[in-house]
């Protein structure tokens, strides 16, 4: 799992300006720039994957089984004769979906309850907390294989599984920031001039909280894609026919005496996507940090 | 102390038993009936209903929860669907086995992450300490069965040095066993070490700031024996926290890693029992985990406490 980050708030007043000054030291950034880049990249062979790749993601010919690269066949063809490199770009789309489905789900329900947890007190702020813990002591994959095999084998159910077992982090984190900025002056000036609670969480403390969550959201993308293609790789994420970078190595795996191209290529797209998302979360908490 | 001891172990209390009923409720909530299931082939309406009182089926759902959790608390864990096996035996059996995958992955880690993570804090600011965040944050960021599955193609499919699956108990052979935990280990402990060497050089540069550093370094002390004899032992302390707090990702990363090398552990049986259906088997596995989980932390937090009064006092 990515690691919490804290970053100090600041008042209203100055938030345009931090945002703005965030953004022009993110943009100086080498590291997070090329991160960026490689990310867009991705999502755009994710979305032209049909105008890319040059055979269809399911369209196995028996007669080019396990062949090496070639020029017909620059990443090689798989264990039916598919096209490994269309099949790498149209298993773009379950990874980016699922990192991007799952983090969104988990932010769905950790914000709120975080937000709840850390305003009032009390028992239901308690009960969330316990629940928040009890959620934190399955392992990460345990728990999603255990949901993902409930709820059945699929790419949305795997998402749903990821995204519950991500909220957590959300919840603590969320949590964290309101207790840190309700007691800043600006929301007892709130409070004070009678604004009612659902005001006051919505308009001063979510949006002084936003930045370490952008963070967090970014680096659990990361760590969503890992866990999508781990579960796929197990079997239980996407279902073959459709493409996925796990499932791709999922097969891999047992040719790798016969076809080792059909096991080098998935494994480098998870992990390059996992890096671009790991270094510019990483570029984005130092570009928000107002420390420096 | 006792004092602290009761506080702490009153938080977890509850946290267990909102994992029971998370663990219960989740059993509730999947498909088919349960008697069904537990009949298997047999559809004799009296069989069926014989096994609904024998496992309180009939009863109340909260009823069923506390008989359900009487049985828990006393180690019973039900029985595998698919063997008849007693839950509790499958996991004490299998356990072991991923027990000594990932001390051996601690090991590489913590040998991996010390001296990378002091090297970085002390170089901070020069290639070395750059190409040391670069490594972890690729470390965090290769999927380890990936890596797995490289592994195999260049350690055993192509320089056939060691084999490239299955197990052998230590009591038949230690090198034998270790020539086949080598790789998973180092598999499984790299994640691992990117997170500690990470705390490490965080660590080691808060440690490098303080006072005693200063006048150890003011005395006339070797650069290296200040790092060694002065920082590093108190840079460790969040270090083991860390480890304590990771012992979920390595039991996560062990799935896949027993996955890959089919070694038969507890990864091997929680995806095993899935594909089974056997859902006993899975919820027995998920309880005892997070159990685990928040036993250990339990533990380490009760050894902090009495390794250092301080923190019993926040």
């Amino acid at each position: 799992m990515a690691t919490l980050t804290t970053a100090s708030t600041s008042a209203p007043a100055r938030t345009t300006s931090l945002w703005r000054r965030s953004l022009t030291s993110l943009s100086r950034k080498p590291l997070a720039m090329v991160s960026l880049l490689i990310i867009v990249l991705f999502i755009l062979v994710a979305v032209f994957a049909p105008q890319l790749a040059p055979y269809g993601p399911a369209q196995a010919d028996f007669l080019q089984v396990r062949k090496a690269p070639s020029a017909a066949h620059l990443l090689g063809t798989d264990d039916v004769g598919r096209d490994v490199l269309s099949r790498l770009i149209f298993g773009a789309r379950a990874s980016l979906t699922a990192g991007a489905i799952s983090v969104i789900i988990a932010m769905i329900l950790g914000v709120p309850l975080g937000l709840i947890a850390g305003f009032y007190h009390g028992f239901v702020s308690e009960l969330i907390m316990r629940f928040t813990d009890a959620l934190l002591s399955f392992p990460f994959l345990i728990l999603a294989v255990a949901l993902a095999a409930a709820f059945g084998p699929s790419l949305t159910n795997a998402m749903v599984a990821i995204g519950i077992a991500s909220a957590p982090t959300f919840v603590r984190l969320t949590r964290g920031q309101v207790l840190a900025v309700r007691s800043e002056d600006y929301v007892q000036a709130a409070t004070a001039s009678g604004a009612g609670d659902f005001g006051i969480l919505t308009r001063h403390v979510l949006p002084n909280s936003l930045a370490p969550l952008i963070v967090q959201g970014t680096l659990t993308i990361a760590s969503a894609i890992i866990a999508e293609s781990s579960l796929s790789f197990l079997g239980l994420g996407v279902q073959p026919p459709t493409p996925s970078w796990g499932g791709m190595l999922n097969v891999a795996k047992n040719f790798m005496n016969q076809a080792p191209w059909m096991a080098i290529w998935p494994g480098l797209a998870i992990f390059i996507t996992v890096l671009a998302f790991n270094l510019f979360g990483d570029g984005v908490r130092d570009a928000l940090d107002p420390r420096d | 102390m006792l004092n602290y001891i009761l506080r702490r172990v009153m938080t977890a209390i509850p946290t267990l038993l909102i994992v029971t009923v998370m663990v219960f409720a989740v059993q509730r909530m999947l498909p088919g009936d349960p008697a069904l299931v537990l009949a298997g082939e047999e559809r004799d309406p009296q069989v069926i209903e014989f096994i609904r009182d024998r496992y309180r089926l009939n009863d109340p759902v909260p009823v069923q929860y506390v008989a359900w959790l009487g049985q828990v608390v006393q180690g019973n864990l039900g029985q595998s669907f698919r063997t008849r096996q007693p839950v509790t035996q499958l996991i004490l059996q299998k356990l072991p086995v991923t027990v000594e995958l990932s001390l051996l992955a601690m090991l590489f880690a913590l040998a991996i992450a010390i001296p990378t993570g002091v090297i970085a804090a002390v170089r901070k600011g020069t290639a070395a300490d750059y190409v040391s965040t670069i490594a972890a944050l690729s470390g965090l960021s290769l999927p380890n069965f990936w890596m797995g599955i490289m592994l195999i193609l260049v350690v055993s499919v192509q320089w056939k040095l060691l084999p490239a699956s299955g197990f052998v108990p230590l009591n038949e052979g230690v090198w034998p066993n270790l020539q086949r935990m080598i790789m998973p280990a180092f598999v499984l402990g790299t994640g691992l070490a990117a997170v500690l060497m990470r705390q490490m050089r965080s660590s080691m540069l808060e440690v490098l700031k303080q006072d005693y550093v200063r006048t150890a370094q003011a005395k006339g002390l070797a650069r290296f024996l200040v790092v060694t004899r002065h920082a590093l032992r108190n840079a460790l302390i969040p270090v083991i926290t860390i480890l304590g707090l990771q012992l979920g990702g390595l039991l996560s990363g062990a799935v896949l890693t027993e996955q890959v090398f089919t070694i038969p552990g507890f990864g091997k049986l929680v995806i095993d029992a899935v594909f089974n259906r056997d859902y006993a088997v899975v919820q027995g596995i998920v309880l005892f985990t997070a159990t685990a989980y928040i036993v250990i932390n339990l533990l380490v937090d009760v050894a902090y406490a009495l390794a250092n009064p301080k923190i019993q006092m926040r």
